[in-house]
């Protein structure tokens, strides 16, 4: 038996997994309509390559991936592109994004698939062959997979195969890994042999027996070396890092990239994706999403990447009194700008949310400094001083905090007696440093011209009045000894001058760098793209969000 | 539309159940104290919790603040209620009007309010009324029993009301000086320990009387723990700590210097370890602050108790530590996750 770790804090939020997963996962039929968005993973937007009126295949790439850090977009069934527009998309932002609107032809008529022999390929073929697939993170996080088979300067040791799913309501993978778990083994066989890991760890919280058994009985077929390990029900345990902590006793810090450490980790949904990537040519068209909340038929559909959320809620029965979609769980769910939108890549779960299931959280209350947040939080951070400083917009000392270690699960949030909410202050804080810090590299870049300016017109006076001065001097001399002479060696001290000025400006431009947002991972970099687009709403909710609401 | 965010889901638990579980946590030692002293102290509590809600209505009304909410959320009358505690029931009304008055508007509000205040409300207002009315702070009733007469309810309220007493009862009759005082003015004349502690105000442990309310606020401490309101971290170390000097003394000098346990059961000790060191507004986040935290007020109170000139250490122990508290938290920050030692995965991470 395997000895287990802990990670600190964590919550007991109700589960409510029960509701879907009485149903086995039904295939969602073909909609009016499917919006596929160019850009569903993190990095670059995939470059469209058809336009209006193109009939296309089931399976066709319609967006090439562009440069080191993109995925692939496919069209997920038959038909024609009716319009490549600008469209609302499922995004926390809200802002609209670049879509293709096909009209499926009903025949479902696939592009020829061909396979690839993952042990016979190099591992540069495999992984451009998921790159091609559009295969990404499907726990939501949608980090491209081919990127992430990659290992470092260190040898991987373990794959850790996520199936814990911690977040309440979601049970796609639970249902998932219940269906089909022998196509995730073999996923994670192909993940294995590329990363050349020693062992396959697969996590499953215990509250999923069902999906432990299935996942025991496929493990056991593989020649690998793999493990089923049940962790406790614990939020976020089925965060990467909380899990890789559980699973190894390993803990990735924030900025650290786990296959540095000899760890590798993956959503089993992900591993069943690259499985048909690879062995059978499959793009990724589909995933499962679990449709519950306000909804008389709660259960997991495998709906077509692109499928308009309402026509999908309809499926399973929405309720009437319906307010808003969650895209995700209740913990770190983002709310849907509207129904309309389409289900994409990260669409793991939508939750119809009405105000008597999610009823708004009464008034905040000032702080009282009880650290139940600290308490709970498995970042182990003090929620509630990154909390102050964030509202004091001291952003330095909240970075001196360790802001961006904090991974947003909303624990702090979740126990707060106060009722703040918290994670907003640092999602507000966050993206307030990013854009200081962006404005500053301008703001550099402007100084260094400036202070080259200054001296230039400085260095000019002084040069004119040198001549000036030479020139009398040279007048005077010419009157007194009759004999003149230039003085060519000026112009060396100028460049000298120049130099030094500029070196100066630099170092004062060092000097006044703040921490911690040097040194990005390229997760990072795409999270401030993300977060830049964030802001302004952010922004907008933080000041607007009045502590002591009038009555 | 109303900011929607997530997470969208949030333990039910609010400022005002956290409150009321201290309030009740309260009532153990409240019980005792009307056993042993009569029920003065519940008129004290009553006056305390009116002024108290009035106080931060109004305080609330003049800094623009929405008072519903935080009229209801129960802090006001904690504060007033461990004013109450801390001084004598006998003393006259006003004074815990002005005293509660005070730690309302000038220690909690005039430095921001809830969640904002440095210094505990209850102590401030307790150091005020000690400093400015010395005299009226030491009437301290005589517990059940030990009194020449005892004054019925009616006599009580008389004389917090009116200041009078019925015909013929002298005020020295019905009070007297704390145990702790006691121990103090009898040691000056170089009496010793055992013979001091062979007076009738002296009960098992400690104080006749007042060693049953520290039981009291010890039960509903326990509460306090089990119900996760407080953690162990500023209990236990503050009465380890007093425990521990106290010993030491004791063990060296025992003809001077009386027992931990006299300590523990006297004066604000208990209610302080509880009640007043935990408020966590006032008190370090880090649990290693905690620790530091309640082992200074720990040697404080012994320190004044023993050498200063109040005869408890409680409520200054507990302003002077408050005043560490930013420090404190500033230098005992824990590592986060990923950044600690000795976890494997850590190395290159220092
Ligand atoms: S849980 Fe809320 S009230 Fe308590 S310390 Fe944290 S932020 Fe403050
Ligand atoms: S949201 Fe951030 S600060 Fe809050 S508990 Fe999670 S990691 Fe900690």
């Amino acid at each position: 038996m395997r000895t287990l770790h802990q990670f600190h804090g964590g919550v007991h939020p109700p589960t409510n997994k029960a509701q879907s997963t009485r149903t086995p996962i039904a295939v969602a039929p073909l909609p009016s309509k499917l919006v596929i968005p160019f850009h569903q993973h993190v990095g670059n937007i995939a470059k469209p390559l058809v336009q209006a009126g193109d009939r296309v295949l089931k399976g066709q790439m319609i967006g090439r991936p562009q440069d080191g850090l993109s995925s692939a977009v496919h069209a997920s069934t038959s038909g024609t592109v009716v319009s490549i527009e600008m469209d609302v998309v499922a995004h926390a932002s809200g802002l609209p994004d670049l879509c293709a609107i096909i009209v499926p032809d009903g025949k479902d008529e696939w592009v020829p698939l061909q396979g690839l022999d993952y042990r016979s390929a190099s591992a540069d073929e495999v992984r451009s062959a998921l790159r091609m697939a559009g295969v990404v993170g499907l726990g939501g996080a949608t980090f491209p997979s081919d990127l992430k088979l990659r290992s470092g300067k260190s040898k991987v040791k373990t794959l850790v195969l996520n199936g814990a799913e911690c977040e309440p309501y979601i049970t796609c993978d639970d249902m998932l890994m219940r269906e089909r778990a022998a196509e995730i083994i073999r996923g994670a066989e192909i993940m294995r042999h590329v990363l050349g890991a020693e062992e396959v760890l697969i996590g499953i919280e215990d509250n999923k027996p069902e999906a432990i058994a299935a996942m025991q009985q496929a493990a056991a077929t593989s020649t690998d070396h793999m493990e089923v390990i049940a962790v406790p029900t614990l939020y976020p345990g089925g965060g990467a890092k909380q899990l890789i902590r559980v699973l190894t006793g390993i803990e990735v810090a924030a900025g650290v990239r786990s296959t540095e450490l000899g760890v590798q980790c993956f959503n089993v949904a992900t591993a069943l994706s690259t499985y048909r990537a690879i062995q059978l040519g499959e793009p990724l068209l589909s995933r499962i999403v679990t449709v519950t909340g306000n909804i008389s038929d709660a259960q997991n559909f495998e709906v077509l990447i692109g499928t308009p959320v309402n026509e999908l809620v309809a499926l399973a029965g929405v309720l009437p009194d319906t307010r808003h979609y969650i895209m995700g769980g209740p913990m770190m769910g983002i709310p849907l700008p509207a129904a309309t939108v389409s289900v994409v890549k990260a669409t793991n779960c939508i939750i119809a949310a009405s105000d008597k299931l999610f009823p708004p959280a009464p008034p905040a209350m000032p702080c009282i400094r009880c650290t139940r947040c600290a308490d709970v939080c498995p970042a182990e951070l003090q929620p509630q001083d990154l909390y102050w400083f964030a509202k004091a917009k001291e952003f330095g000392k909240a970075q001196d905090y360790h802001l961006f270690d904090c991974i947003e699960c909303g624990a702090c949030s979740y126990v707060c007696p106060s009722h703040i909410p918290l994670v907003q202050y640092y999602r507000f804080a966050k993206s307030e440093i990013w854009a200081r810090e962006n404005d500053k590299k301008a703001a550099d870049i402007a100084r260094e011209r400036h202070d080259y300016r200054q001296y230039r017109i400085e260095r000019e006076k002084q040069e004119k009045a040198e001549k000036l001065a030479a020139k009398e001097k040279a007048a005077l001399a010419a009157k007194e000894a009759q004999t003149a002479d230039g003085t060519p060696a000026a112009d060396n001290a100028a460049q000298q001058k120049i130099q030094e000025a500029l070196a100066l400006a630099k170092q004062q431009a060092a000097a006044a760098k703040p921490q911690n947002t040097e040194q990005l991972t390229p997760q990072q970099q795409a999270e401030i793209a993300d977060i830049e687009a964030r802001r302004a709403r952010i922004h907008e909710i933080a000041q607007s969000h009045v502590e002591h609401p009038k009555e | 539309m109303a900011a929607f965010f997530s997470p969208f889901i949030s333990k039910p638990d609010s400022v005002a159940q956290i409150m009321l579980k201290v309030l009740l946590a309260l009532l153990p030692g409240i019980a005792m104290y009307v056993w042993y002293f009569g029920p003065a102290i519940l008129v004290s509590l009553t006056l305390a919790s009116i002024t108290a809600l009035a106080t931060e209505a109004a305080m609330l009304k003049l800094r623009n603040r929405p008072v519903a909410p935080f009229l209801k959320d129960n802090s006001a009358l904690l504060t007033g209620w461990l004013l109450a505690l801390s001084i004598p029931p006998l003393a006259p009304w006003w004074l815990v009007v002005v005293g509660t008055a005070f730690c309302i508007a000038v220690a909690k509000h005039l430095y921001g309010g809830l969640g904002n205040n440095p210094f505990n409300p209850a102590m401030i207002g307790y150091a005020v009324l000690i400093i400015s009315f010395p005299v009226q702070m030491t009437h301290w009733l005589t517990p059940h029993g030990l009194g020449t007469t005892e004054l019925t309810f009616a006599d009580q309220l008389a004389y917090i009301f009116s200041s009078t007493l019925p015909e013929g009862v002298k005020l020295d009759a019905i009070t007297m000086a704390t145990p702790l005082d006691n121990l103090k003015t009898h040691l000056h004349l170089d009496e010793h320990v055992s013979d001091i502690l062979n007076m009738p105000i002296y009960g098992r442990l400690a104080g006749q009387g007042s060693e049953m309310v520290a039981w009291g606020f010890l039960l509903g401490g326990a509460y306090l723990l089990a119900s996760r309101i407080i953690s162990w971290h500023i209990p236990a170390v503050y009465l380890g700590t007093l425990f521990a000097i106290a010993g030491v003394f004791h063990l060296v000098d025992p003809a001077h210097y009386v027992t931990p346990l006299f300590h523990w059961f006297s004066g604000a000790a208990m209610i302080g370890a509880f009640f007043i060191l935990t408020d966590p507004i006032t008190s370090p986040t880090t649990h290693k602050g905690k620790l530091v935290f309640a082992a200074g007020a720990g040697l404080l109170t012994y320190l004044i108790r023993v050498y200063g000139g109040f005869p408890d250490g409680m409520a200054f122990a507990t302003l002077l530590m408050n005043i560490c508290v930013p420090l404190i938290d500033t230098y005992t920050q824990p590592p986060v996750f990923g950044k600690k030692d000795g976890v494997s995965g850590n190395k290159e991470k220092h």
